[in-house]
């Protein structure tokens, strides 16, 4: 059946309002578009890796949560929510439920990315029937915004502040959504909030529904850290889009696809210049920090276009 | 009657989880656990148990997986030593914080540095405080009968319960075991019917709330009271126990202390070691006497005191270090426990012994009662915190 916003839309929220995550943060739309690409009649079992959406939707003795949900640690969330899928397995086998359960594991980039690494690697290589989707703001936002691996180049952080004699972040975004292709699950995508949802949620129905572990990157802005105002979000996420800095792609079964490609390639200035963490790039003699990124993001992207066989 | 074996202490336990087939496992190899994964997953490939095995990457994420299956509404087990145990540490707070009674068979083994493989207690005495249940064994028959009793006693409090034998000296020593017939474990064990878990369509749940200082104290007491709660449990299932094998547990075990002046408390297998030695002692006419703490969590205060209020001089054996420049965690809590009884009497002092595979020998033990005799004969007790056949 064709993509109908209206109809998406018109789906029973999964993720309760009320909960405490800010104005104009990605990640509970994210939450909130996953969960509704599942099936309403099948079951589900969220886990969240300990994270500004953890605890801001399940502080007791309340949840925001509609399904059964299960936080455990930071670093975890991968190996937790492969326990909750094997206990089903388990349960199935012996007869004790016989209902579909799906298996949503969420993490901000720093529970993905880094410290949760070893342990998400673990879930995909073991293949359980499960999602990971890592809401990516590029930095540990509920520590109060410390750099990551996922952090961009140059990007001003708590940790890594555009001081006068070290411009901000100095290393790359570690490049997580192809680490997770190199695993060889069947599924991966990278997506963000772009027009009427379609993209992420048929990425997220695709990941949800393929048997085996599934992968989806989303990026999902964090108003505080990136410093662009909160209703700006959506277009924050396109500039992302069209200058490639976030490609939208999706890999199945090893094979790239690229969901959209710009008609005009915008130059990076136009997404950096949206948001705070980047205003120092853009004083008199720092150019060849924006010329720079640029050359990083016309790599990332011919790549890209080579994998996708373009 | 039973079945007469010739097991190890690793294939001891990994048969009793054969014989309860739980429904998941999440292991991660390491000396000298690292049987018992293997040997369980032979059962599994060879279809002798139905049990879901995940080979996880780290004994964290084995812990992990193992909450999220107990907590999913299944029986989850793991089996880990030493540096392993350290590694799962936050997640074994998690797991007693949960009220996820998982079962985890604990072979003990010092801790790195200098790294080491063989027994001492440095791991398991290390995760003392994270609020699970902790039964130690003897020998191999024992660690085989605390595996039958675990999930019993964890699953009546909701707690989760460590199984722990020691190192290489009875994990891997081979020593003859009577088994229960698998039927009968079976009914002993039962089945596990959690009140509320994840994978119930009828009602969502939700786990591992973030608690202000509003709720998080009242979790916190009523974890320490379910841990009260245990010692009856402990007790009770003992008891039944018994009447299915004829052999008794408790949560200590006294030995010939009726009329003994001077007394040791050790836990592990050296108290094997240690009965030989007051065999010899009694030989000799020497009123000397032991303590073998079976339970270590909950601990067995009011036990102990009564056990030793009458004795003169006791030596509470650590086979580890709190390295607090004063003693080790058994004579710290005994002492406690003294004090808290108003029993002043006995003279006490402390031995950290056994470090690392240090070889603990009958006459090792004799030299310790040797000590006592001094202490009980002068009243003095000198230095209280002593190490046992060391290089000085």
């Amino acid at each position: 059946m064709a993509y109908n916003l209206k109809e998406n839309v018109m789906k029973e929220d999964r993720l309760a309002g009320g909960h405490r995550m800010c104005a104009g943060c990605g990640s509970p739309i994210a939450v909130r578009t996953v969960l509704r690409a599942l099936n309403p009649e099948d079951h589900a079992v969220v886990c969240s890796a300990t994270s500004c959406l953890e605890v801001s939707t399940f502080m007791y003795p309340y949840t925001a949560w509609k399904d059964s949900f299960i936080h455990n640690a930071f670093e975890n969330a991968g190996a937790t929510i492969s326990g909750v899928e094997t206990a089903y397995k388990a349960m199935k086998k012996r007869g004790k439920l016989d209902e579909t359960w799906k298996f949503i594991a969420f993490g901000g980039d720093g529970g993905t990315y880094d410290i949760g690494f070893q342990s998400l690697s673990g879930a995909m290589e073991r293949g359980h029937d499960m999602v990971y989707v890592c809401y990516d703001n590029e930095a540990y936002m509920n520590t109060g915004i410390q750099r990551s691996s996922s952090t961009p180049h140059f990007a001003d952080t708590t940790t890594t502040p555009a001081g006068s004699v070290v411009p901000g972040k100095l290393q790359q975004k570690k490049n997580l959504t192809k680490i997770m292709v190199a695993h060889g699950v069947p599924y991966v995508a990278q997506t963000t909030f772009i027009g009427n949802f379609k993209d992420i949620t048929e990425k997220a129905h695709k990941a949800i529904y393929t048997p085996g572990a599934a992968f989806l990157n989303v990026m999902a802005p964090c108003p505080r850290g990136w410093r662009y105002p909160s209703e700006k979000l959506m277009e924050v996420t396109k500039a992302a889009v069209e200058t490639c800095v976030w490609p939208l792609y999706e890999v199945i079964e090893g094979k790239y696809i690229l969901s959209y490609k710009p008609k005009e390639k915008k130059p990076v200035e136009e997404y950096l210049k949206m948001q705070g963490r980047f205003a120092h790039m853009f004083k008199p003699g720092n150019e060849w920090m924006i010329e720079q990124v640029q050359k990083e993001v016309d790599r990332n992207w011919e790549e890209l276009l080579k994998l996708c066989e373009l | 009657m039973g079945i007469r074996e010739r097991l190890s202490g690793n294939e001891a336990v990994a048969y009793a989880m054969k014989q309860i087939n739980p429904d998941v496992m999440g292991a991660f190899p390491i000396t000298p656990s690292t049987e018992i994964p293997q040997y369980f997953s032979t059962y599994v490939d060879n279809g002798e148990v139905d049990t879901e095995f995940i080979a996880v990457e780290s004994e964290h994420s084995a812990m992990s997986t193992c909450i999220g299956a107990e907590a999913a509404g299944c029986r989850a087990i793991s089996a880990t030593s030493s540096c392993g145990l350290c590694y799962m540490t936050e997640m074994l707070y998690v797991a007693a914080s949960d009220r996820l009674p998982i079962t985890l068979a604990v072979s003990c083994r010092a801790l790195s540095g200098p790294i080491n493989i063989n027994n001492d207690h440095s791991d398991a005495m290390g995760v003392r405080d994270c609020g699970w249940l902790m039964l130690f064994a003897e020998t191999n028959q024992e660690a085989y009968d605390n595996y039958l009793q675990a999930m019993r006693i964890g699953e009546a409090v909701s707690l989760p319960i460590m199984i722990c034998q020691d190192g290489f000296i009875t994990s891997h020593a081979i020593e003859n075991i009577e088994l229960v017939e698998t039927e009968k474990v079976k009914e002993f064990v039962g089945e596990y019917k959690p009140q509320h878990f994840l994978l119930n369509k009828d009602e969502p749940m939700a786990v591992g709330a973030y608690a202000t200082p509003v709720y998080y104290m009242e979790a916190k007491r009523q974890q320490a009271q379910a841990m009260m709660d245990a010692k009856e449990v402990i007790k009770k299932v003992g008891a039944e126990f018994a009447a299915m094998t004829g052999r008794e547990y408790g949560l200590i075990e006294k030995y010939m202390m009726d009329d003994a002046e001077e007394a040791i408390i050790i836990i592990g297998s050296s108290a094997g070691t240690a009965k030989e030695a007051i065999q010899n002692l009694r030989a000799q006419g020497k009123k000397v006497g032991l303590i073998k703490i079976r339970s270590f969590r909950p601990f067995p205060a009011e036990d102990i005191a009564e056990a030793l209020k009458n004795v003169k001089a006791f030596a509470a054996m650590d086979k580890d270090d709190s390295f607090n420049a004063h003693c080790g965690p058994i004579f710290a809590e005994t002492a406690a426990a003294l004090y808290a009884a108003g029993i002043s009497a006995p003279k006490g002092i402390n031995y950290i012994y056994g470090l690392g595979g240090r070889d603990v020998r009958v006459e090792s033990i004799e030299h310790v009662f040797a000590e006592l005799e001094k202490v009980a004969a002068t009243g003095e007790t000198g230095e209280t915190y002593r190490y046992l056949d060391v290089r000085e």
